[in-house]
């Protein structure tokens, strides 16, 4: 954008015209070419799907509802997103808050204990001969296989999920951490003998950085895993969540409500991947691609 | 033992990998005075890396050793900083950063915070990298990347400075610029340095002495060349003076009359005349 605006600049004062207005000019010619070369084209498929979409459902005998059906059904879950009847009976913002709050402490128990796993793996060969059998059958575990398990050991729904969280985002964290810790390049391990840094030093000043596009990615990956865990594993367990929001509209045949559930869900997960992308290349300062 | 300050003493050095054992490096044998300059010239994958990794620290001899003020080597150490081969910047710190990492560390007890920063910054200024402090690696070019990592190993304040090929990937222009400053630089701190380079030109005009060594395997070293030239030198009055020329050909005639190297370079790659020759050995 500045580019624009600075060559536009010069073109401006070289013709001799006022060269103020001249920059809001290009500034508007340039939001106008983003909106068309990338908002455009979503609004126009977003739209031409809800259409076939409408057209499909209202047709009499149709099982699913119709966009504007959902709409007007659930119109009231829209705009009160915060209230509060007690027991399961809470806005839909509240339901979504209920999951995040799991997987805020899975995820985070995860990331603490994948990171340290895959630091070890990756820097020990013993460690990784001793661990990767055991990572690599456990890691194709579908999540919800470990729900039974976990209600046994825990008692409990509550810590049951969570567990089901931790253990699902794992694996990629661990696997990809153990992953770039191992690619560090030998240059690297030099520079901090010649300039002999210590091991805490080495590990906090050269292996995280070095690493840390690669665990990033992992972290990424397990963030995704996780949403997709946590409302498969709500829908058995029950209580406040999105999750068993969704199987309780399919008890009562509300249809339009799971449509809206599923759009939350999909935004919802959406927007946890592009923070943990944004945190990423923050820290790796762009290194990570994201 | 000799009263040298550097010495490299009966090395030898071999690489094992799975099973097979190759010999690198035989009875290097190499007296250093304080303050020095010594260029190791030889082809490529003659072993000059492993020399320099070895005066280092960062690699063990297979036998011999290598004292350096009167002190055996077995680690790196704040004596002696290297300027890697492909300059080896830390990708994720600024300029600024890459150097202070260094300088925090060794002049953690010596030094004031204030005093460091202040340290940070003149070396920098020293490579005439001020005007890009906080620039990441990959924002700044190849030529800056080696200056920064020259600031770095000069920030430690070594007694011994090891350049492996410091200006191997540098155009003409920017390569002759920075000899200059090393040129100043070493002449200012007088350091004791020893730099690897494939280079015939760069080896003349910067060093007392001149180490060639020959092909591998089991390189060693197979003459020494003394370089009398008054200093301070200035490169366009070195072009036209015989003895400059002189210690050239000496040099040139080593590497491509006594160790054959190049011959098999032109077999394979066509013909070319020396000068190309030369430049093939340096990418190579
Ligand atoms: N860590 C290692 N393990 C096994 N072999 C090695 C190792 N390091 C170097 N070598 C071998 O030792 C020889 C010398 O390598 P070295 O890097 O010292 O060469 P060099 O003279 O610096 O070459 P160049 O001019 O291309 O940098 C090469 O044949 C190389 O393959
Ligand atoms: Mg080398």
């Amino acid at each position: 954008m500045s580019h624009t605006e600075t060559l536009d600049r010069g073109r401006l004062i070289g013709t001799g015209e006022e060269p103020v207005p001249g920059i809001w000019r290009a500034r508007l010619k340039t939001m106008r070419e983003v909106f068309i070369s990338r908002v455009l084209p979503p609004l126009i498929v977003i739209g031409g799907l809800v259409m076939l979409w409408e057209m499909l459902c209202s047709r009499p005998g149709a099982t699913l509802p119709s966009p504007s059906q959902v709409l007007t059904e659930t119109w009231d879950l829209i705009t009160d997103p915060f209230y509060d009847n007690g027991g399961n009976d809470v806005g839909m913002a509240w339901q979504i808050l209920a999951s995040l709050e799991r997987v805020a402490y899975g995820y985070s128990l995860a990331v603490i204990a994948g990171v340290g796993l895959g630091v070890l793996v990756g820097q020990s060969t013993w460690a990784l001969r001793g661990l990767d059998p055991l990572f690599q059958v456990l890691r194709t575990v579908p999540p919800l296989a470990w729900l039974p398990i976990s209600l046994a050991g825990f008692q409990d729904s509550n810590p049951s999920a969570i567990f089901v969280i931790f253990i699902t985002a794992i694996w990629p964290i661990i696997i990809n951490t153990s992953v770039g810790i191992r690619n560090i390049p030998e240059d690297y391990r030099n520079v901090s003998r010649v300039i002999r840094l210590n091991g805490a030093e080495y590990f906090w000043k050269i292996m995280l950085p070095a690493a840390a596009p690669y665990i990033f990615s992992g972290l990424r990956i397990g963030v995704g895993l996780s949403w997709l865990a946590i409302v498969a594993a709500e829908m058995l367990i029950g209580g406040v969540g999105i999750g068993f929001f969704i199987w309780d509209a399919w008890n009562s045949s509300l249809i339009s409500d799971i449509i809206l559930a599923l759009i939350y869900v999909g935004l919802v997960g959406f927007m946890l991947d592009r923070m943990v992308a944004w945190i990423g290349n923050r820290v790796t300062r762009g290194t990570s691609a994201g | 033992m000799s009263n040298a300050y550097l010495s490299i003493s009966q090395v030898d050095m071999s690489f094992t990998r799975g099973g097979t054992t190759n010999q690198v490096l035989k009875n290097i044998d190499l007296d250093v005075q304080r303050g020095e300059f010594i260029s190791l010239i030889g082809h490529s994958g003659c072993g000059k890396s492993t020399v320099l990794n070895i005066v280092a620290g960062l690699l063990r001899a297979t036998s011999g050793g290598v004292i350096v003020d009167g002190k055996e080597v077995n680690d790196p150490g704040p004596d002696r900083a290297l300027v890697f081969q492909n300059h080896s910047l830390l990708p994720w710190l600024t300029v600024y950063q890459n150097v202070e990492i260094a300088v925090e560390k060794t002049f953690r007890k010596t030094k004031t915070a204030a005093e460091r920063k202040a340290w940070i910054l003149h070396n920098l200024d020293m490579v005439n990298m001020s005007h890009a402090l906080d620039r990441l690696p990959s924002e700044i070019s190849g030529g800056m990347k080696q200056r920064v990592g020259i600031a770095r190993a000069l920030a430690m304040e070594p007694k011994v400075l090891l350049l492996d090929e410091p200006f191997g990937a540098l155009d003409a222009l920017t390569r002759a610029h920075l000899q200059d400053e090393v040129m100043r630089i070493q002449s200012e701190l007088a350091n004791t340095v020893m730099m690897i380079t494939h280079d015939v030109d760069e080896a003349v005009l910067l060093s007392d002495r001149i180490v060639m060594m020959t092909n591998g395997p089991a390189a060693t070293i197979g003459q020494i060349l003394d370089v009398e030239l008054p200093r301070p030198r200035d490169r366009i009055a070195m072009a036209d003076d015989p003895r400059y020329n002189h210690y050239r050909h000496e040099v040139l005639s080593f590497l491509y009359e006594k160790q054959r190297k190049v011959e098999e370079i032109d077999r394979h790659r066509g013909k070319r005349g020396g000068a190309e020759a030369a430049k093939a050995v340096k990418r190579a």
